[in-house]
């Protein structure tokens, strides 16, 4: 009986080692409950369900992607967990995206150690868009600054190409993610001579009374909502019961999905958020609705999600990856599944343009990325969308790309400062 | 029949007078130690290590720190988070403006602070009492996070207000692999627990659970109930201090504020609740409950190849379905129940 079953055991083991040798393994600490799960669930199910359409045509050149979750509840302590829990599975992990900026800041000075590459989709820490100093990390498309230098730029050409002498209220959750944007928006009030009023919102920002008061008081032009979870609808319905017009805020884009306008019904009309998806539809998200849905694999519970701004930043998070993937085995072999180092180089040598865009049938979803070691982030451009009332659109019909040369010289101080204390020096990786 | 102390005869002040008057106790408790020091970092895992263990032991020792005010002395503290913020990010800023500061020292300095802000904010325990001091502790939990979110200086003028941990050397010994900070924070921890227990068991101690027990009474018989309380504090604070920092460099490898939320507050006041109040080896048992039953629902339910949604959402239900049922069972927490245990054990298999 024993001897039976060490032989099964055995075999079992066997067959499971081949599967992981033609395998390339992402893992995916999630956050599927809490206070976040809204977010949590939209993102990873895009990537889960991208992940599913590109194994179900076989793989990246007959590479299956596999994938692990771990539920973290956007907690560090856990997210550290689950990090070296997933590290260390099913053969290793070779890219990990935890989607939460304290367990990044968590794992952070693990992944050069371990040689796994880290994306972080839209979040901060944004000097990591230099790869000189953080090889392995990638705050891919765009990053806090290169956002907060979007948005003032978009009002600025709102504005007639100049915001003089206007005021500017930057409404924050008050924590390291609010806090973020500052420096860019500093620099941008002293040299366009816009006045800057910074009011923090104590998280989770379920009362803001006081605040809109006082954005009542201080009159301004526009509000910029750098807010996350709650905070985000209270903010607009507290806006309209204030009457301050809606389509004067400016949402960053983690306010900006169905999550955060539908609790304020007919308050969120008009309001207006950063992106960088272009809402609608398209012919990549049909496929998941036609290949992955139809045959009962599709991760949301909710097929009216599909699309959804969340889900579809997930989804733009799983073509990033599978093409890194393809990219690194343009070099490395193709057929073969890559290391957590060869892939970190297929993020650094992505190129996604109009063209690759179309085969995968995603135009214009998201900006053309092209990174390098030098920029990590590998486009920075942004878009402006607006709560119809029912679904969001996109109101700027180019990509908007901010101030690059700003974001560049503070990227490189805040980066070297890094490298200062922790006695990195700067060099591209091979 | 293992558990019986049949011949143990205690024939001097000191025996009679040790931590644990059992002889199995002793050795199993030494057998732990030399285990986990000696055997563990070779064999286990550094997952096991660094994910499971150190955790494990930083909350065991905050827990301490809570249990030594709440269980000890009877004052109900919701601003344990707070007390690790101070001593994290006081230990921070001596090794980051001292140059070449021991660790060690910088540890103890942090507690230190943490110790000060603790009288500090212990104060007003000598006029109010049970939910109302809770609600006063609430302040040093906003207070504490409110400063570090706003003064640069305290971050180091870092713009997002997250900061990365210096690196733990001692000696020119680098601990930097989960095996040498497994040791370095059992060894720590352990030291503390030693201290504490031994803190509960003298007059020190005497005197906070005389307090606990009646306040007036204990004035009465000669005890300052200011001097009592405030070293309470202090005492308690200086271990959440040390946990904090121990958080901070030795687990995430970051010091944030948001780290040391009121959500950790309240999940080391869990920790204490189900461990057992007033018990060294209830601050250990309920650390364990609250840190590792949810990683190893976690496992467990990915291992029966549940859907992760349905399987995150049970894990919450079964974690809050055993809190209750612990409760119930022994609402003196999962210490009392080791105790009644023992009490079987040593009777059995002939019990009366």
């Amino acid at each position: 009986m024993q001897l039976k079953s060490l032989v099964i055991g055995a075999l079992l083991a066997a067959s499971a080692t081949t599967a992981f040798a033609q395998s390339q393994f992402v893992a995916l600490p999630s956050y599927r409950v809490g206070p976040y799960a809204s977010g949590g669930s939209g993102f990873y199910g895009g990537i889960i369900d991208y992940f599913n359409l590109v194994n179900q045509a076989g793989g990246v050149n007959g590479v299956k992607v596999t994938w692990e979750e771990c539920e973290t509840e956007y907690n560090p302590s856990r997210g550290v967990e689950c990090y070296e829990r997933l590290k260390t599975s099913q053969g290793g992990a070779t890219l990990v995206e935890p989607l939460s900026t304290g367990i990044a800041y968590g794992i952070l000075d693990r992944i050069p150690q371990d040689k796994i590459p880290m994306t972080m989709l839209g979040y901060g820490r944004s000097d990591a868009a230099n790869g000189k100093v953080f090889p392995y990390v990638f705050p891919l498309i765009s990053s806090y600054w290169s956002q907060a230098a979007a948005m003032v730029k978009y009002l600025a050409d709102k504005n007639g190409g100049s915001l003089k002498g206007k005021k500017i209220v930057h409404l924050y959750h008050d924590s390291a993610f609010g806090k973020e944007p500052l420096p860019v928006l500093e620099a941008l009030a002293k040299q366009q001579g816009f006045e800057l009023v910074k009011i923090p919102v104590a998280p989770p920002g379920s009362e803001q009374q006081a605040q809109w008061l006082q954005i009542r008081q201080a009159r301004p032009d526009h509000v910029i909502l750098w807010g996350w979870g709650v905070m985000n609808s209270v903010a607009i319905k507290t806006a309209q019961r204030n009457g301050f017009p809606r389509d004067k805020i400016l949402g960053v884009w983690w306010a900006g999905s169905e999550e955060d306008t539908v609790p304020s019904g007919d308050a969120a009309k008009g309001y207006t958020a950063m992106s960088f998806n272009t809402p609608g539809n398209y012919p990549v998200l049909d496929d998941i609705r036609k290949k992955v849905y139809a045959g009962g694999k599709g991760n949301l519970s909710d097929q009216a999600r599909i699309g959804s701004v969340y889900h579809m930043r997930g989804v733009t998070a799983g073509i990033l990856f599978v093409e890194a993937m393809r990219a690194a085995q343009e070099k490395y072999g193709k057929g073969k599944p890559v290391t957590g180092e060869q892939l970190r180089w297929g993020l650094e040598n992505l190129n996604i343009d109009a063209a690759r865009q179309k085969a995968i049938g995603a135009v214009n979803m998201f900006p053309t990325v092209k990174t390098s070691c030098e920029d990590h982030e590998g486009s920075g451009a942004v878009k402006v969308q607006q709560w119809d009332g029912k679904k969001w659109v996109a109101i700027t019909p180019n990509w908007i790309v901010g101030d690059r040369a700003l974001v560049k010289q503070l990227v490189d101080e805040s980066s070297n400062k890094y490298a200062a204390e922790k006695k990195i020096t700067p060099a591209c990786m091979k | 029949m293992l558990y019986r102390e049949a011949g143990q005869f205690k024939t001097t002040y000191e025996t009679d007078g040790q931590i644990l008057p059992i002889r199995q106790d002793r050795i199993a408790l030494l057998a732990t130690l030399a285990v986990a020091t000696l055997v563990l970092p070779f064999v286990a895992t550094p997952y096991f290590l660094s994910a499971i263990l150190i955790p494990f032991l930083i909350f065991s020792l905050a827990a301490l720190g809570l249990n030594i005010l709440t269980g000890y002395c009877g004052q109900l503290s919701l601003g344990t988070a707070a007390f690790m913020a101070v001593g994290a990010f006081a230990s921070w800023n001596f090794v980051y403006r001292i140059p070449g500061l021991p660790i060690l020292a910088a540890f103890a300095l942090g507690g230190l602070c943490a110790a000060l802000v603790g009288i500090a904010f212990g104060l007003p325990s000598l006029r109010i009492r049970g939910f109302y001091l809770a609600a006063s502790t609430l302040a040093t939990q906003f207070f504490v996070v409110w400063c570090l979110t706003k003064i640069p200086a305290l971050t180091g003028g870092s713009a997002s207000g997250v900061i990365t941990a210096q690196k733990i050397e001692i000696l020119g010994y680098g601990f930097d692999t989960p095996q040498r900070k497994f040791v370095l924070v059992l060894l720590i921890v352990s030291f503390m627990a030693l201290l504490a227990k031994n803190m509960v068991r003298s007059n020190v101690g005497r005197s906070w659970m005389a307090v606990r027990d009646m306040d007036v009474a204990a004035e009465v018989i000669g005890i300052r109930p200011m001097r009592t309380k405030l070293l309470a504090f202090a005492v308690s604070s200086f271990y959440c201090g040390v946990a904090g920092a121990l958080y901070a460099f030795a687990y995430l490898g970051t010091v944030e504020p948001e780290a040391y939320s009121l959500d950790l507050s309240f999940r080391i006041l869990f920790m204490i609740i189900i461990g057992g109040v007033g018990s060294i080896l209830g601050s250990f048992l309920g650390a364990a409950f609250i840190v590792l039953l949810p990683v190893a629902l976690n496992m467990l339910a990915h291992g029966l190849g549940l859907p992760t949604n349905v399987a995150s959402n049970l894990e919450l239900m079964v974690f809050g379905a055993l809190i209750i049922f612990f409760l119930i069972v022994e609402p003196h927490g999962l210490a009392r129940l080791w105790q009644i245990g023992k009490e079987k054990l040593r009777l059995w298999p002939f019990p009366h």
